[in-house]
């Protein structure tokens, strides 16, 4: 019995790790974008959702084969992630930080309209790259569109790690998040830096997209309650932790099943479905009022 | 202009646009009014919203939860509750219940207001995102106190004035039920913005803005971050109680759906397209917020636009396009708000003054 039940919990951690692992990428997504442009950026999910909906398409109606539709879509996200930088954010980038985040949710509503104006609102099948299959491991059913999609979360969040750490490119990056004044003055273009920081974001956007688009099903609201997600996964973390937004995505989504599965206990029956949003944001509120920088952020140090 | 030139004209601006806002029923339709006194709501909550997030510079992502606190105060004291199994018997008329919904709404708020001392910029965001998220799963879940998913029902009944006969008598006058309703929203709202202009423009006015340009140095000269933050918090609150309370009564009945995600999202793009830090450009926020989903829709715009056009923008996800389109042209053309215009132009004539009497 005992054995049982821990299969049983295994089971929960294990299909969390995979819808963490989206929140994960999204959550990275949003860090990225907030290091370099100072806000959350509202339309990352409607971005991720558009970049399914290419993914669709260039499959059903233009015949294409999944993976080079999947490089296919993250290279035409990279593309559009660095062209809206350049179209929308730049310009409103000198003023408030809330004019930005109006421009951002001025980019949610259109990019949801378009998604429906183009594809119509009735939901889609995206099938997995990773087939229907489910494997049996000592007693842990999972399936192998879960083990994919944690294995692509992960192998995206390394090649992202290495770019940053040990390419030029990646140190320019940082450098303009971080120090925009110095970085110009020695020799980085700040603004491309910030463009690409955007492009980055979109792929990461992109690849969270399809990855969720097999489980829950392709319609134009499939990202809006993963990006809520993904926002309470960012600020658990510390908004300016990319390591934290992964382990954030990660231990929202074992934790976001575990209460789930525990509501055939007495003690957690009241949880339902409709309340896994609103324990989401409850669970990061108390963590934020025990430590209001996330859990891997640095308190803000300010001078006068 | 001296300060005291600018307060006169302050006045008679003010004065101006009472005198305005009384004559403009003769002057549109009934639904016309119906729809104005809407934006005398949004108004109210828009006036709220810039106080904390204009004046005092906590962004708040939630406040219509506070409406619907107001919303739900209201339609309880207005209906009952007993015939879902809950204990408040209601009956107080329409009118009266908006003090309450205010209370209310503002006591919610102060108590919201002291946990988010803690936080502050996205954390804070994030924590009143959090509550508009929350609230309409929550009411369901308390359904004997708030009637649950399908909501209050208000239409008909004696406590909301004129819903049936569909006339109202005040002061010797018979109002129709939409010019009752525009007049009750509207000197609420006149109330609401010369009480935000008082409280504004002194001791409290000033430490707000202290605690939004820089806490640091407010905290250094003296002024309470803990009691102006939670100040700021609970008139804001209040305020959308209020809003709340008007809402319920021009909607005639409440439901989780009545206050959405969508609507604290909407009032926060209402006072930045308003102005941010200032209260008269909060009339075009709120004439904004309340009528640029319906002209996206091509209403009212039949005879301007080609019908080419309305016709495109009547497919589905259209209106969208238009509305997010507008949105983000609006920031690039008034990065300060309508209140950016307004201040500009009174710049401009402050220095043809100027250089004239020179």
């Amino acid at each position: 019995m005992v054995v049982a039940a821990f299969a049983d919990f295994m089971q929960q951690v294990v299909s969390g790790l995979a819808s963490g692992g989206v929140y994960a990428l999204l959550a990275l997504a949003l860090v990225i974008i907030h290091r370099s442009t100072g806000v959350i950026n509202f339309a990352q999910g409607e971005m991720a959702t558009l970049s399914t909906y290419v993914a669709w398409a260039l499959i059903t109606h233009h015949g294409w084969r999944y993976w080079p539709a999947f490089v296919a879509t993250i290279a035409i996200s990279f593309l559009g992630g660095v062209a809206t930088h350049r179209a929308v954010i730049r310009p409103v980038e000198r003023g408030s930080v809330l004019r930005i985040v109006i421009v951002t949710i001025g980019l949610l509503i259109a990019i949801n309209g378009f998604v429906v104006w183009e594809w119509g609102g009735e939901p889609q099948a995206l099938r997995s790259p990773f087939g229907t299959d489910t494997y049996d491991i000592g007693g842990v059913i999972v399936s192998a569109h879960d083990i994919g999609t944690i294995a692509v979360a992960l192998g995206i969040v390394l090649i992202l790690w290495a770019l940053f750490q040990f390419t030029k490119v990646g140190l320019a990056i940082r450098a303009a998040a971080v120090n925009p004044e110095e970085a110009r003055l020695v020799g980085v273009r700040v603004t491309w830096m910030l463009a690409l920081g955007w492009g980055l974001a979109a792929t990461l956007g992109a690849v969270a997209g399809m990855m969720t688009a097999p489980t829950v099903g392709l319609d134009p609201q499939m990202m809006q309650a993963v990006l809520i997600y993904a926002f309470a996964a960012a600020v658990l973390g510390g908004i300016d932790s990319p390591a934290g937004a992964v382990v954030g995505g990660l231990l929202l989504g074992v934790l976001l099943n575990m209460l789930s599965y525990l509501t055939q206990y007495r003690l957690f029956d009241w949880f339902s479905e409709e309340l896994r949003l609103p324990m989401a944001l409850l669970v990061i509120l108390v963590v934020l009022l025990v430590k209001p920088s996330g859990l891997f952020g640095r308190p803000e140090v300010k001078r006068v | 202009m001296t300060p005291r030139q600018t307060r006169v004209i302050g006045f008679v601006a003010f004065a101006a646009f009472v005198a305005f806002v009384a004559v403009l029923p003769s002057f549109i339709s009934d639904f016309k009014a119906q729809q104005y006194a809407y934006v005398g709501i949004y108004l109210i909550a828009l006036l709220g919203l810039n106080i904390l997030t204009g004046y005092t510079g906590q962004i708040s992502l939630g406040h219509g939860a506070f409406m619907a606190i107001g919303g739900y105060t209201s339609a309880i004291l207005m209906a009952g509750n007993e015939q879902f199994g809950g204990s408040v018997g209601g009956g107080l008329q329409d009118v009266w219940t908006i003090p309450f919904a205010g209370l209310v709404a503002g006591l919610v708020g102060l108590a919201f207001g002291l946990p988010a001392l803690r936080l502050s910029g996205l954390y804070l965001a994030l924590a009143t995102f959090a509550i508009a998220v929350a609230l309409p799963s929550t009411v369901k879940r308390f359904d004997e106190f708030t009637g649950g998913g399908s909501g209050i029902n208000l239409f008909g009944i004696d406590e909301l004035t004129g819903s049936l006969s569909g006339e109202v008598d005040i002061l010797g006058r018979t109002l129709t039920y939409n010019d009752w309703l525009y007049y009750l929203s509207w000197s609420i709202a006149l109330v609401a913005f010369a009480g935000a202009w008082l409280i504004l423009r002194g001791r409290t006015g000033r430490a707000f803005r202290a605690v939004r340009d820089s806490e640091t140095a407010a905290l250094s000269s003296g002024v309470s971050l803990a009691r102006y933050k939670t100040l700021a918090f609970g008139i804001s609150a209040a305020y959308a109680g209020v809003a709340g309370g008007l809402y319920a009564i021009a909607n005639t009945f409440v439901n989780p759906d009545t206050f959405p995600v969508a609507l604290s999202i909407f009032l926060l793009i209402g006072i930045v397209v308003g102005g941010l830090g200032g209260l008269s450009g909060l009339v075009f926020g709120a004439i904004f917020v309340y009528f640029l989903p319906l002209w996206a829709q091509g209403q009212d715009l039949g005879s301007v636009l080609p019908d080419r056009i309305i016709e495109e923008t009547q497919r589905p996800g259209g209106p969208a396009i238009v509305y997010g389109v507008v949105l983000i042209l609006l920031m690039f053309l008034i990065p300060n708000g309508v209140g950016g215009i307004f201040r500009r132009v009174g710049q401009l004539i402050a220095r043809r003054r100027y250089s004239r009497t020179e």
